[in-house]
């Protein structure tokens, strides 16, 4: 038969030899290796004391934006939501009232928004479609919960702490 | 009529003696297990256990304290009382071993009271060990058998087929050695391997019987039940073999066992093969420091030893695959017995010719 890669290697079907049949020479060569691997370099890491660092284009829990004067940025104009693969976005959009204008940007706010992060697939596609530069997705990984409801984030768990007045 | 000579002070001497040395084995043997992980993870390029104290010291503790407090469930058919007794009689024969090592030289009182490190120097030392070993396959049977399961039969016996093979073997080995040693008491054998260099020769048994080193060790291995002999307890074909149904500490039990016998068996082949508690120099040590601290130097240095011998275990456990059963009685019946009988040969020819 023809070969398809030059990767494959003929294997050696010889009866064994006497050397390695007595099998202390194999023993020790096992060993040797076992042995020298007790001087290497630990792959494991002390997870929560070191962490180690992601790659700068991961993907991780959403944020919700604030702009310079701490006002949320989002409009509520269902971007991210229509371009989610995943459905996992839903909103409800509302008029900024008068005296409002320190809580919100612009005259559309999102009164309620939510991502079920069970749904989410981390794609980063609400980031791309946001013209607001309202969603972002964080560095940080998604916490594991107990109850499905827990996973729905809500506007407030979303949202990145502003200055209150 | 049986007179037996009681002394208050023998008898008092005796029991804190088997207090120490079982409470030494359990300790042993309970960082045994730390260490077991220490080692795996090392050789794997890991950390291994480092959560519960320093350097993971609290480790064994934790598991202990874990397996007391699960749920102990004994099967709904099994015969309990011998399904109780299984887990028993491997913790009991594991302990009972150790009986017969010397710890270290006597020690003279300036009262010229003799205190030995031993527990029972009994003539025939090395036939008991035999015995009680032989007895520890029971434990490993009664469970296997007791928890109607049928992995749990086939792993019995295995272990019973595997012990009895290798028994053959390990017994031919020593009687090479005792050929040369002409004693079964390990007292007399452990001082016939005094310091390390005879006027001419090594002292220690190692170098003058490496062969038959080579076969008790084998098979101590796979008396043990350890890799590459583990066929007992065999994961990929009997799932978690004759401890399948054990939870709880009766399992404890079982895994204990076997690291104390780890302990006791190292202790043993030290004795045997490696001079117990000699060391080079000792003779110029022991007018150096006084009687009681050379006693402890001595069990220092068997006990060290003893960890060593437990760590080159450990490394062959991670190194070599696990042996498949008829590949295990071949080098059981058709390899070792008959190198043991060659080495028997050679050893009473040397002998004789030395005779000579």
């Amino acid at each position: 038969m023809q070969k398809l890669t030059n990767k494959s290697i003929q294997i050696n079907r010889d009866p064994l030899t006497f050397s390695e049949r007595v099998y202390l020479p194999g023993l020790a060569k096992g060993l040797a290796i076992t042995l020298g691997h007790v001087f290497k370099k630990k792959a494991t890491v002390s997870y929560p004391e070191v962490k180690r660092p992601f790659s700068p284009v991961f993907r991780g829990l959403h944020i919700l934006n604030r702009d310079e004067e701490g006002r949320e940025r989002c409009t509520a104009c269902g971007l991210c939501a229509l371009a989610c693969p995943a459905e996992a976005i839903t909103m409800e959009a509302a008029e900024r009232k008068p005296g409002e204008e320190h809580l919100y940007r612009e005259e559309k706010y999102a009164a309620r928004y939510e991502i079920n992060m069970l749904r989410c697939i981390f794609c980063g596609y609400c980031e791309e479609a946001c013209p607001k530069d309202a969603v972002y997705l964080s560095e940080s990984v998604m916490p594991a919960n107990y109850t499905r409801e827990s996973f729905i984030y809500k506007k407030e768990d979303l949202l990145i702490p502003g200055n209150k007045k | 009529m049986l007179f037996l000579n009681f002394n208050a002070a023998f008898i008092i001497e005796k029991a804190i003696l088997i207090t120490v040395v079982i409470l030494g084995a359990l300790v042993v043997a309970m960082y045994a297990t730390w260490a077991e992980r220490k080692v795996s993870a090392v050789m794997q390029d890991r950390i291994g256990p480092n959560r519960a104290g320093p350097f993971g010291l609290f480790q064994p503790l934790a598991d202990g304290m874990k397996l007391f407090f699960k749920e102990e469930i004994t099967p709904d058919r099994s015969t309990r009382f011998i399904f109780l007794l299984g887990p028993c009689l491997a913790m009991l024969t594991a302990c009972m071993t150790s009986a017969v090592v010397p710890w270290g030289p006597d020690y003279i009182t300036s009262s010229g009271y003799a205190l030995r490190f031993q527990v029972a120097d009994i003539n025939i030392g090395i036939l008991f060990v035999f015995g009680v070993v032989s007895l520890g396959v029971y434990g490993v049977m009664l469970g296997g058998w007791a928890s109607n399961n049928k992995f749990s039969l086939l792993s019995s016996i295995r272990a019973a087929s595997q012990a009895i093979s290798y028994e053959l073997a390990m017994g031919l080995s020593l009687i090479a050695m005792l050929m040369m040693t002409g004693s079964l008491s390990l007292r007399e054998i452990v001082s016939q391997q005094h310091g390390f260099w005879d006027i001419h020769y090594f002292s220690w048994n190692f170098f003058k019987q490496p062969l038959a080193f080579i076969i008790f060790f084998t098979c101590a291995l796979a008396e043990l039940n350890r890799t590459p002999f583990d066929l007992p307890e065999c994961d990929s074909e009997l799932n978690m073999g004759y401890h399948q149904e054990y939870s709880s500490m009766k399992l404890g039990f079982y895994l204990f066992a076997e690291y104390i016998n780890m302990f006791v068996s190292s202790a043993i082949m030290v004795t045997l093969f490696f001079g117990g508690y000699n060391f080079p120099f000792m003779d110029a040590v022991q007018e150096a420091v006084p009687g009681l601290a050379f006693s402890a130097i001595c069990i220092m240095v068997l006990l060290a030893k003893v960890v060593l011998m437990i760590l080159f275990i450990m490394a062959i456990r991670w190194t070599l695959p696990r042996f498949r059963y008829d590949q295990l009685m071949k080098l059981g019946w058709k390899s070792l017995i008959p190198l043991a009988l060659v080495n028997m040969l050679i050893t009473g020819a040397v002998i004789l010719w030395i005779g000579n």
